[in-house]
């Protein structure tokens, strides 16, 4: 048993590497992850990505900034140092919206950078998972699981068919760990 | 890429029973007008309808030729297919100019309309009707004046309205970047002038029923307000046209454009309203609130409603993408935010003008029924004049692409 982990296929083109996902799953090859230096339209349908719960997300992280600033204004001008502010009630709710609405914004802005460096492994001090470097650069790449698919020579000649430039053979997953 | 195979000669057939439908509603529109103008006492109340409704009319056409420069300046290629829509909009903008300015000049004269500055003695120091404040405005408010800037601003958006929607039928017909290029250019220089004049012309039109009163929000605010009705607008016209069997290369992801428009405007709505009722209601100066305090002693139902139209029902409605997408939702959504913006301009032009003898009745349906239907008959005539698509538009294969 050989000690490849990944088999990676480097395209220099868009068309090809959409060609040669089409390829590896006509042959019933399981794809680990494509890397593109650029967003390519219609790619997540192709892999079958689930839709992204991003969205889901912000809104907790929104409604969580609403939350906090309403306590906050409520329990500070409210509850606990009432101030008289041109005689308008202490409760006075058009006042509150404002912030309530910058904390809105702060909470889910905030939550969203610190979801995008947790799903990216981009966070200080953590090192970047590449598995090919070119692939920030001017390459496509295609990532299979060699484990998962034993007919290695097979996929090399799909990946070459298809169009690939190069074909590696990657004994470990991340390059960048060095 | 490439794939599709749609007829770019396809041409809209106005026929049938939209047609009748359109003139059934001028009729009835023009029927419940004679009966507001046969009752002397309910004049002022016709008068104020009518401006509503013609200035709505008018806003809806001029923001149509505002959506196709915005698109050109973008260079966005997503709305190529769907420019024709906005474009009959803007062809019918010299119409609702008229009639405009025609219901203007009238309510004018007959000093139904702007009498709170445009009456006999308010700028004499001798009379006994003397206005100081309205005298210190006279030189910006005098009827020669307002009338000039109306003809002007509206001319304007008029000409290039025109002129758009012309270079368009041009590339149909030439083909080449040349229309393409100057379409840019134009649009450049209008939107330069749109974007500086909408307001005065909104605190010409509107704000000026209460002279007295002023904020410098109000025309951010009718912009956001036209602005997201006319996106309304387009979104229903091409849903139904959609569903009539035309168009069929509008696919979900140009209504899912469309929803982001109207749910982002109705935010920046929202917002602008909220940022004139803040400062407003925060400095508590009394010349401010009057505003206000007729707002809320006389029309508290349309106020409330009017938010619950326009910001609650877009934001909670279109949050979730998969309606932004849906057609049946969006067509929904669209129909509440323009019969919302109809409540916002009623509420913004009756406390000035009829005050608390305001009412929801004949006049105020019909009148409305009557625009809606000039409305449809005009744009869908203008419609069929040309193909359904710009087939010559450099963009036109990135948006049949289309894919969010």
């Amino acid at each position: 048993m050989s000690n490849i982990k990944y088999i990676l296929g480097s395209f220099g083109d868009p068309d090809d590497l959409m060609h040669g996902i089409e390829k590896l799953q006509e042959n019933n090859v399981s794809i680990y992850d494509v890397y593109t230096p650029m967003p390519i339209h219609g790619i997540e349908a192709k892999l079958g990505i689930k839709r992204s719960r991003l969205d889901v997300l912000a809104f907790f992280c929104a409604i969580t900034g609403t939350m906090s600033a309403f306590a906050l204004i409520y329990l500070t001008s409210v509850v606990d140092w009432r101030n008289n502010i041109g005689g308008k009630p202490a409760f006075a709710l058009p006042d509150f919206i404002p912030i309530m609405f910058e904390l809105t914004i702060l909470f889910c802005a905030f939550g969203l950078v610190g979801a995008y460096y947790a799903s990216t492994h981009l966070f200080p001090g953590r090192s970047p998972r590449v598995m090919d470097l070119r692939a920030t650069n001017d390459r496509f790449i295609i990532a299979v699981d060699a484990k998962q698919n034993a007919e290695h020579s097979k996929i090399d000649g799909l990946l070459k068919e298809a169009g690939a430039i190069e074909v590696k053979h990657n004994e470990r997953k991340y390059i960048s760990y060095e | 890429m490439g794939t599709h195979n749609y007829n770019f000669t396809e041409q809209f057939e106005f026929t049938g029973k939209a047609k009748t439908l359109s003139i059934v509603a001028i009729v009835i529109g023009l029927a419940s007008i004679g009966y507001g103008f046969s009752d002397h006492g309910l004049h002022e109340r016709t008068f104020a309808n009518l401006l509503l409704m013609a200035y709505y009319f008018a806003c809806v056409c001029m923001s149509g030729a505002f959506f196709l420069a915005v698109q050109f300046v973008a260079q966005a290629g997503w709305s190529a297919s769907i420019l024709r829509v906005p474009q009959a909009m803007a062809k019918v903008l010299p119409i609702a100019v008229v009639i405009l300015i025609a219901i203007i000049g009238a309510g004018l004269y007959t000093h139904n309309l702007y009498h709170h500055w445009n009456a006999p003695g308010l700028t004499d120091p001798a009379d006994p009707n003397y206005d100081k404040l309205i005298d210190g405005k006279s030189a910006f408010l005098n009827v020669p004046f307002f009338l000039a800037r109306q003809v002007i601003f509206l001319g304007v958006y008029s000409f290039f309205a025109l002129l758009l929607s012309k270079l368009s039928t041009n590339e149909d017909l030439e083909g080449g970047l040349t229309s393409y290029t100057k379409s840019f250019k134009y649009s450049c220089i209008f939107l330069v002038i749109y974007g500086f004049t909408t307001p005065i012309f909104a605190f010409d039109t509107v704000m000026s029923l209460e002279a007295h009163w002023f904020s410098t929000m109000f025309g951010w605010y009718n912009f956001a307000a036209m602005w997201v009705s006319s996106l309304a607008t387009m979104a229903v016209i091409i849903i139904l046209l959609r569903k009539a069997g035309y168009m069929q290369w509008v696919n979900n992801s140009h209504l899912h454009n469309l929803g982001q428009f109207i749910f982002g405007f109705s935010i920046f709505w929202t917002y602008v309203w909220f940022a004139q009722f803040m400062l407003i209601y925060y400095a508590n100066m009394p010349e401010e609130t009057v505003y206000f305090y007729k707002r809320f002693e006389f029309y508290k139902f349309w106020f409330y409603l009017n938010l619950v139209m326009n910001f609650l029902a877009p934001v909670l409605l279109l949050m979730d993408r998969d309606n932004k997408r849906h057609e049946n939702i969006l067509l929904g959504v669209s129909i509440i935010v323009l019969c919302g913006h109809w409540v916002d301009y009623y509420q913004m032009i009756m406390p000035g003008t009829v005050e608390e003898h305001n009412g929801f009745g004949i006049i105020e349906i019909g009148t409305a029924i009557g625009f809606v239907g000039l409305f449809t008959f005009t744009v869908l005539s203008a419609l069929s004049k040309s193909p359904l698509i710009a087939k010559n538009h450099p963009l036109l294969e990135e948006s049949l692409n289309h894919q969010l």
